[in-house]
Parts: structure tokens; sequence; C-alpha cells
């Protein structure tokens, strides 16, 4: 079947070759039918695509080991899951992923702006099928999934154990849908500029998109932080690795968008400035795309296939000169008429925000690029850590969350300075208390992290008092009890309270963010059995150490040949608080060494950490274990394994394990252990649940029928006796 | 490449085209400009709705003074009648060109 998958590869670049053909036709010679052929070209391509995936599935769920990329990411014993998630974690499926979700995104998009703005749909699919066919090239000339190696090897490498959590299977995806989902609002964006038709029309269709990618982009980054914190055994949820980093820049942009995007509906204004910020957010996922696939800059989650890194810088390259070209040539069209009425607006904060926004992500752009930027001013490549990003980065994000708190009270056009005092006034107060209670309880080391949390109580209490506000208007117009009140008012108001939602949800990540890392209590001990240590007012004492060896039942389920561990109890002043089971995961690897060792290449695929954590809203008590495999004893063991057992009988090198094992629990070595007590930390999780519900609800359409016939005879009648009455 | 698969990839080439080929036989003329604009006045339209609804809103809220709301929502009435007859002016000229091609004439040129 590998053939058919190769077929349908080179098929599917022919459709996207004669799809911009049919569509650039179509528009430059006011042929409809040959638009609509192109606008078709890109269903057919989801379809030829969806084709070749299934063909690679299959592939991985029967462990086809003649298919290369099968062989080097999946093996009988890794477990089915992530089997079948094992397609994206490879260079090769990963870019069939990228290509079929595109053009899935890309045919729901033109399938949705049917029968409107036809150029712009037009050049869109165009450039949507360029993109495509990018990606197909690169699959089918760099690294094709549907490769093969004959005869087929009896066993497969497996999949990389640092990627068999379940939050890492829905990142890949995720991320991808992002990304790719940032480049249906760049296409509409391009080809409004080409068309000469910069109007609003554009924005509105493909604002959904917009905040799709948002939405998408947003869950994967927590996904992301989500396995750093629960799999890597550091201990953190974010450090500013370049991959991280690309995936957070197109977010930045886009939030930027989705805000200025809203002054221009409104008010016509800020036209090259939204074109700007949708081509740089598409750039950009195109960008991250690149440090992922490229190997430019190291990385933990990139592929590192050096290979793909000059298509990406060209056509990155295209992107930016033909988005500069455009602009510059459209600066007429582009042009409003409208200005600010007041500084003291809705108009002006969003402005503020979006100065805000991109001040962060030129910060993060020249913080993950700083190693080249370098390379090429002094010849050596020097990097930023953490704390250079802290430094720029913990400023803006605390002017991020006071704007989110101004925003939902103040008035768009113009809002007076009675009407300022008046809405501001329960914010201030709720950020006051806060203040108040933080310093009764002691909490004044920290200055940003006070600050983000009287900044958080500023934008929870300007949020809370909009919906109370607006539950007690609506309640008072409808004589619906204020429950009702409340759901009605966000159901008809869902852009406005979603997004509002998301401001929430924000204010509380970065309390979770200012608690988790500010306060928080790490130590590294090397610890023996029965021994204790104290972190942050809890008391960590090693009980007992734990050990299995059976190749799919390890504690978390991953396919570990062994898994060591150790049973902590946790105490508060003598009180029993919880028990956590570190361990660490073995793997069998399929590099065997030379001469091939029977027992020790069961164990020598990376070691990964199963982190145990006991979270609650006020401090997540966290614990990882490093054992000691180099333990004489266990090294005897494993030696001994390696003289006497075949390598073609694994079996029995699991007996050795067992033996291994034993030896571990009997006479257990001083262990190494990483323990983090971090106050608030779940609240980022929280806040991240928050932001994605606000996310959808902003992305859930409104009940457009009803809202339009009501609407449209009562704003008319609504207009005709204002102007009556002017 | 095996019977199968190459009898799924022909099958497979041979969908894509007619779902690609389809329009090539069937639509032949252009839709008017008109219908272009319309749709543009008629998001303009929409968003215009919208935000008269925040301004009534914002102002019940207590956002505005009286004086400042009355300024705003007389400057987006007008601005919503302004769009709403260039919508029935556009719809006008359709109706007329419509009957005009069902009473056999040549219709107006829209371009």
């Amino acid at each position: 079947m590998a053939s058919l998958g190769s077929g349908a590869l080179i098929f599917a670049l022919v459709v996207c070759a004669y799809g911009i053909g049919a569509s650039v036709y179509g528009v430059r010679n006011d042929e409809d039918r040959w638009i609509e052929s192109g606008r078709r070209a890109v269903y057919g391509l989801a379809l030829v695509l969806l084709v070749a995936f299934i063909v690679i599935e299959v592939a991985f769920l029967k462990n086809d080991y003649g298919f290369n990329t099968v062989a080097d990411t999946s093996s009988a014993t890794t477990p089915l899951f992530y089997r079948a998630a094992a397609v994206w974690s490879s260079q090769e499926g990963s870019l069939l992923v990228w290509a079929l979700l595109s053009s899935l995104w890309s045919s729901l998009a033109l399938f949705l702006v049917k029968g409107k703005m036809r150029e712009v749909a037009a050049y869109a699919a165009a450039i949507l099928l360029a993109f495509d066919g990018f990606f197909i090239a690169l699959a089918i000339f760099y690294a094709n999934p549907f490769n093969t190696t004959s005869p087929k090897p009896l066993e497969g490498a497996g999949l990389d154990p640092l990627l068999r959590f379940p939050a890492m299977i829905i990142h890949p995806p995720m991320i991808y849908s992002g990304y790719t989902l940032c480049i249906v609002p760049f296409a509409f964006g391009m080809g409004a500029l080409i068309a000469r038709r910069v109007d609003t029309e554009w924005i509105t269709a493909t604002r959904r998109f917009a905040l799709a990618a948002w939405l998408f982009l947003g869950v994967g980054i927590v996904l992301g932080a989500l396995w750093s914190y629960s799999e890597l055994g550091w201990g953190g949820y974010w450090e500013w690795d370049p991959v991280e980093n690309a995936a957070l820049m197109p977010w930045l942009m886009m939030t930027a968008f989705l805000h200025s995007a809203m002054i221009q509906e409104k008010r016509g204004m800020l036209k090259v400035w939204n074109s700007s910020l949708v081509l740089a957010a598409g750039t950009l996922a195109i960008t991250g795309t690149f440090l992922v696939r490229s190997g430019v800059l190291s990385s933990i989650h990139a592929f590192g296939g050096a290979t793909l890194g000059v298509p990406f810088v060209i056509l990155i390259g295209l992107m930016i000169a033909c988005s500069i070209y455009l602009v510059v040539s459209r600066r007429e069209q582009l042009s409003s008429s409208h200005r600010l009425d007041s500084l003291f607006s809705r108009e002006s904060v969003f402005l503020l925000n979006n100065i805000v926004l991109v001040g962060l992500c030129f910060v993060i752009f020249w913080g993950t690029f700083f190693p080249l930027i370098s390379e090429m001013a002094t010849g050596q490549a020097a990097s930023v850590g953490a704390p250079w990003f802290d430094r720029y980065t913990v400023p803006l994000a605390l002017i991020l969350v006071l704007l989110s708190g101004i925003g939902p009270v103040i008035a768009w056009r113009k809002a007076s300075v009675a009407n300022v005092k008046r809405n501001f006034a329960t914010p201030v107060l709720a950020a006051l208390a806060t203040l108040i209670v933080l310093l009764a309880l002691g909490v004044t080391s920290k200055l940003f992290a006070l600050v983000m949390f009287c900044l958080a109580a500023f934008t929870i209490g300007s949020v809370t008092q909009e919906l109370w506000r607006g539950t007690r208007v609506r309640s008072n117009a409808t004589g619906q009890v204020p429950p009702r009140a409340l759901l009605g008012l966000v159901g008809r108001n869902r852009r406005r309270y979603g997004g509002y939602m998301t401001h929430v949800g924000i204010a509380m990540l970065f309390v979770g963010v200012a608690g988790s890392s500010s306060f928080m209590h790490a130590a590294e001990p090397r610890l023996s059995v029965g021994k204790s240590i104290d972190i942050g007012g809890y008391r960590m004492k090693y009980i007992r150490p734990t050990a299995s060896v059976t190749a799919k039942n390890d504690a978390a389920e991953t396919g570990a040949t062994l898994d060591l561990g150790a049973v902590l109890r946790v105490s508060k002043k003598g009180r029993y608080v919880t028990t956590l089971r570190p361990s660490e995961g073995y793997y069998d690897s399929d590099e065997a060494g030379v001469p091939p060792e029977s027992v020790g290449h069961l164990i020598a695929g990376t070691p990964v950490s199963h982190v145990t954590l006991s979270s609650n809203p006020l401090r997540n008590v966290w614990a990882a274990i490093e054992p000691d495999l180099q333990a004489p004893k266990l090294q005897r063991i494993i030696a001994a394994g390696n003289k006497t057992i075949p390598i073609d009988k694994p079996e029995d090198g699991m007996i050795a394990l067992a033996v291994l094992a034993r030896e571990y629990l009997a006479h257990p070595q001083a262990a190494k252990f990483n323990l983090r007590v971090q106050p608030l930390l779940m609240w980022i999780w929280i806040g991240a649940i928050i932001v994605a519900a606000g996310g959808l609800i902003a992305l859930s359409p409104t009940p457009r029928t009803v809202v339009r016939r009501v609407s449209v005879r009562a704003a008319r009648r609504r207009a005709e006796s204002g102007l009556a009455r002017a | 490449m095996s019977p199968l698969a190459a009898a799924l990839l022909i099958m497979l080439i041979a969908t894509v085209a007619a779902i690609v080929a389809g329009p090539l036989s069937v639509l032949k003329r252009r839709q008017p400009p008109r219908h272009a604009m319309l749709a543009e006045l008629e998001a303009q339209r929409e968003a215009k709705y919208r935000d008269i609804r925040d301004a009534e809103l914002d102002h019940e809220m207590g956002k505005h003074s009286e004086q400042d709301y009355e300024e705003i929502a007389s400057t987006l009435r007008s601005e919503a009648v302004e769009i709403l007859n260039r919508i029935e002016a556009l719809q006008r000229e359709g109706e007329e060109e419509a009957r005009a091609e069902a009473a056999g004439g040549e219709p107006p040129s829209t371009r």
C-alpha cells in the first residue's frame, strides 16, 4: 500500500498546481467556472491527503515495518494508543499531517465564504494551495512517509518514551492546527491586498479562523507546558525553549489581531495594522514550523532534520517580501479617514494592548533568534536564558493583565471622566482589598508577584462588575431571574463575554505563574530509605523503594521494560498530607550496542521520569526520582546477564531484569530526588481551561437568524426615529 | 504497485477529477459585481447593528453619559441608514435587471 500513498502524494501535488492555475486564471479572466474549479481543487486535495494519511495510519496500526517511518517510530511493544499517534512523531508523518490539516481547514474556510468575496477567495485558494503544495513537495522530495525497506525489519525502534504521555499525543495536532489555521487569515489577507478589497468583509469572514488558530495554538502551548511539567522531570512548565517560543509568537500576534480587528470592524480604522498583523502571524507560524524542522536551533521538541532548512528559509523570505510589497503598494486603499475620538476609549486601550503584545512578541523573537544573530555578528553563538526573558516579559505581562481589566469597563469611542470613575471604583477596590490581605499575610518580599495578584484582582473585579451590571440590565428589561438573564446576556453577546472570560482566565493563569515561580521551594537531595528532608514547610520521607518489570504494565502504561521508584511520605507539622510514588521508566533500545548486550539493550532507551504530585488550588507538592542504576551491584547483574543470555532471547533478558529489580528492592541504594513545593500552580491549568472555554464561547455562532430578523426591523425603526429626533 | 493499490489510486484520481472538473461544464457566466458589493454592504450592516447593540448595552450599563450616548447613537444610526439605503438601491437595481431578463430583453451591463 506504500505505492498507493506515494501515488496519492504525487497526485496531491498535481491537484495543488492545477488549483493554483485554475483560481488565478479564473479571477484574472472573470471566469467563475475556473474559480469554482480552483475552490474544488482544495476539497479534492483534502480527500487525496486523507487517503494518504489513512494508508500510513493503517501501516502504524498493523506494525508494517516495511515503511521506514513505522520502523523508526513504532514497535510491537508500543501501546496501541501511542502507536496510533506515532505518525506525527516523525518528520515524514508530521509533514503529511500538516498538509492534511491545512487542506481540511482551507476547505472549511472556502466552503464558508462560498458566494462571497469572489476575487479575494480565489486568490486565497491559490495561496492556500501553494502552502499545501510546499509541504507536499517536502514530503515527496525530502522526507517521504511512504519510503520502504526490503526485507522488512522484524521489529521497530519504538516511539520515543518521552512522547508516551497523553497530552503529548494531542499536543502536536493542536499546534499543527493552530499553525495551519494561522495560514487561513494570512491567505485571505493576502488575497484582499492583491484584489485591492481591503474593506471589512475579509476580516469578518476570517475572524473565526483567527480565533480558532488562537484557540488551538493556546491549547497546544498549554498541553506542551503540561507535558514539560509532568514528564520531563525538571519541575518546570516553561523554559523559553525556541520551539515553545515559536508557538507563542503567532499566538501573541493573533491575540493582537483579534483585538484590533474589532476596531476595523467598528470604525474602519487600522487597516494597515490589521493586514500587517495577520501577515506577520502567518509568517511566524511558518517560522515556528521551520524552527521545529530545520535543526537551526537546538530544542528538545525539534525533529532536527537539517535538510529542510533551506526550503523553509526561501518560503519565509518570499512571505516577508510579498507581505511588505503588498502592504506598501496598497497603502492608499488601506488608509482610513477615521481618527480616535478620545484617549479615554476602548479603541485606545486596544491599541495599547496591541503595542504590548507586539512588544512581547519582539522580545521573544529577539531572545529566540539571539544565537543566530550573535553568530552572524560575532561568529560565536550565544544564547539568552530565562532570566533575560523574564526581565522584559514580566513587566509587559503586568501591563497586559492591567489592560485586560481596563478593556471591559471602558466604553467604545468616548468615556467621560465621571464614567471612568464610576466604572473603575469596584475593580480598584478589589485590587486594594487584595493588596491589604496580602500585606496582612506578610507577602511583601516578591514585588512582581504582589503586583500581579493585585492586577489579577482588578481584572476579575472589572469582569465580574460587567457581568453583574449586564445581568441587571437584561433582568430589568426582560423580567428574567438573574441566572437566566446572565445566560441570555452571554448567549446574545458571545464574542464580548467569551472575550471577557478569557481575560479572567489569563489573569488566573498569571496568578499561577507568579505564585509558583516566586514562592517555589525546591531541593535535589540524595536520600536513603528512612531519611527525610524539609521543603517549604513539608517533610518528605523516603519510605521504601518500588520496582516493576513487565513490558506493558509499568505504572504509567508507557511500555517501560523496567521501572524503579520510591514511596515518599509527605507530612506537614507532623500531620500526614499525602504519599508520593515517583519512578523512572527504562525502555528497550533498538541500538543493541557492539557487541550486542542481551540485557543492557532492554534498558538502554531514554529513561523517562514518571513524576508524581499532590495538587490542590493552594499548592503542588511534586517529586521526581533518579535511581542509581550505576550502583555496582546492579551493574554486575546486567554484565552477567549480557554474558550468559543470548541476544535472541529477550524473555530470558527480562528474567535478568527481574533479578535486578529484586536486588534494588532488597538492598536499596540512595537515590537522587527532585522535590518541589509550588504554591498556586494549579491556577495555571484552571486559568488555561477558562481561557479555552472563553475562546469556545466567542467562537460559537450567535443564533444569527433570530438576531438578524429582530435587529433589522428594530434597528431600522430606531435609526429612522433617531434621525427624526435629530 | 499491487493491482489493488493501482485500482484504488485510479478511483481516487477519477473521483477528484470529477469533483474538480464539475463546474467547468456547468457554470458559464460570472456573477455580477453587484453581488460582491451587496455582500460587503451586508457585512457592514451586521457590524453596524452590532455597534448599535453594543452602544445601547454600554449606555444602559452606565459607561456613557447621556450626552455622549446621544451623539454616538445618532452617528451610528445615520451610518446604519446610509448602509441600508445603499443596500436597497442595489437590490432595486437587481430586481429591475431580473424583470428585464424575464421580459426577454438583454440584461443591462453590470461591468
